[in-house]
């Protein structure tokens, strides 16, 4: 029987104001009328709770688009779940603080785009987003909730690590995350701009650790590297439907927020399954738990059980087998393709994230004259 | 000394599990019997020299030997921004 998973990914909406080109969110994004109602998602909340998770993770998009997000805050609590808010914060207003403390909000974890206000921009691709930052912090810790910082690097950002620590001290914060972009999604549609070359990791993991080491006791520094220059596999979620679910803003219950890419695996629904038979039962979830799944060089490996195979999502979409060893192992047939990759990067611009457009003007330059 | 736990951080019964954990911003420690005794007399109000002084009476043993484990506990808890050391 499967152990029962620690934490609820709960992505109530798909929504936000920011279009950060390496967004986690599907590159097909659902849209505001197939959201969970207020209903379903307290319902859900509770059958999470009974299945043994402790902690659930509001996130999106951007959660604080729902306006019932304080209804939501408080079925987690009343489940007896710790509360985590995942917010970009640029809507987190006083009023709206309040109703999240007295719900019993836990925690707040505010993303950063960039150090300054230009590059913030840019890459958020928000205008003054920064100053709403800095003000969402400052009322998080007003109301004496912790605030962590959660700093995505790349290729663009690399250069002011060392300047966004400092605005995690400026602006309270006891912790900080300094995530490394991981490539799915929109990331890999924007990966030639956004992947650093391993000098520039090399000198993100000195900037992190000399500050780990300087800072101790007042800044906890948490640091997420990127796998393309690695020799072994990320335990991509702790190990597929060993530790963590997801549920989509549309309702779908997912062992990891990115598995929507892979086509051929059936996700249930919370419309129609409870929790407990999607994580005991479903095809889906039991597809990759465990090794029994593994073809070679996993079956067998010593590092099975530690790294679980890698990721399911970057295998399929680098090799096109959801099956295979993940590419960042050595042992993979196509490990190579991480270094081609970390060759060719160096593009300037990125596509920002957003909603596919119907447009209704000719997607051709029709030419009607000088023909 | 003083210790106190971090905002947002908080003992918690996980009854899926039968154990008791320390929840934390996105993150839990699981601690031990020793551990868990020691935390239990977090209160923000006790300093560590009351918190050595009723472990020692209550598991009956040498104040000197419980104060190590009691410092070490503390600290590491600090480093990993658990607790504040008032």
């Amino acid at each position: 029987m499967a152990d029962a998973p620690l934490a609820l990914l709960a992505e109530l909406t798909h929504r936000c104001p920011l279009r950060c080109p390496y967004c986690s969110n599907p590159v097909e994004l659902a849209r505001a009328g197939t959201e969970l109602s207020t209903g379903e998602w307290e319902r859900v909340l509770g059958e999470a709770a009974e299945l043994g998770c402790l902690q659930v993770h509001l996130s999106g998009g951007e959660p604080t688009v729902r306006r019932d997000l304080p209804e939501i805050v408080a079925a987690a609590r009343g489940a007896g779940l710790y509360a985590n808010l995942i917010t970009a914060g640029v809507l987190l207003d006083a009023p709206l603080m309040a109703r999240l403390v007295e719900a019993g909000l836990d925690h707040v974890q505010l993303s950063i785009q960039d150090a300054e206000e230009a590059g913030a921009e840019r890459i958020g691709g928000m205008r003054g987003a920064m100053p709403r930052k800095a003000e969402a912090a400052r009322l998080v810790r007003e109301a004496g909730l912790p605030l962590t910082l959660n700093a995505v690097v790349h290729r663009q950002n690399l250069p002011n690590l060392s300047r966004m620590i400092e605005r995690a001290l400026e602006w309270g914060a006891a912790r900080l995350e300094v995530a490394h972009v991981q490539y799915y999604g929109w990331a890999l549609l924007n990966r030639d701009a956004l992947l650093p070359d391993r000098a520039m990791l090399d000198e993100a993991t000195r900037v992190v650790t000399e500050a780990q080491q300087r800072l101790q006791g007042r800044l906890v520094i948490d640091y997420v590297v990127p796998d393309y220059h690695a020799k072994r596999p990320k335990a991509c979620m702790g190990g597929w439907a060993r530790r963590f679910l997801g549920v989509s803003p549309a309702g779908r219950i997912l062992p990891c927020h990115a598995a929507e890419s892979l086509t051929g695996l059936d996700f249930p629904n919370v419309r129609e399954v409870s929790l407990r038979a999607a994580w005991e039962d479903s095809p889906a979830f039991n597809a990759f738990r465990g090794t029994g799944w593994m073809p070679a060089p996993c079956r067998g490996c010593e590092h099975a059980e530690q790294d679980w195979g890698g990721c399911r999502c970057q295998a399929f979409a680098l090799t096109g087998d959801m099956r295979a060893t993940d590419p960042a192992c050595a042992l993979s047939p196509h490990h190579a393709v991480l270094a081609e990759a970390v060759a060719s990067a160096g593009a300037p611009d990125f596509r920002y994230r957003g909603f596919t457009r119907e447009d209704i003007l000719p997607s051709h330059d029709v030419r009607l004259s000088n023909a | 000394m003083t210790p106190r736990f971090a905002p947002g951080v908080r003992l918690h019964e996980d009854k899926a599990r039968g154990r008791t954990v320390v929840m934390a911003p996105e993150r839990m420690f699981v601690p031990d019997e020793i551990a868990l005794a020691v935390l239990r007399l977090v209160d923000g109000k006790r300093d560590e020299a009351a918190i050595v002084a009723a472990l020692a009476a209550q598991y009956d043993a040498p104040e000197e030997v419980i104060a190590g484990d009691v410092k070490a506990l503390l600290d590491d808890l600090a480093t990993r921004g658990a607790l504040i050391r008032g």
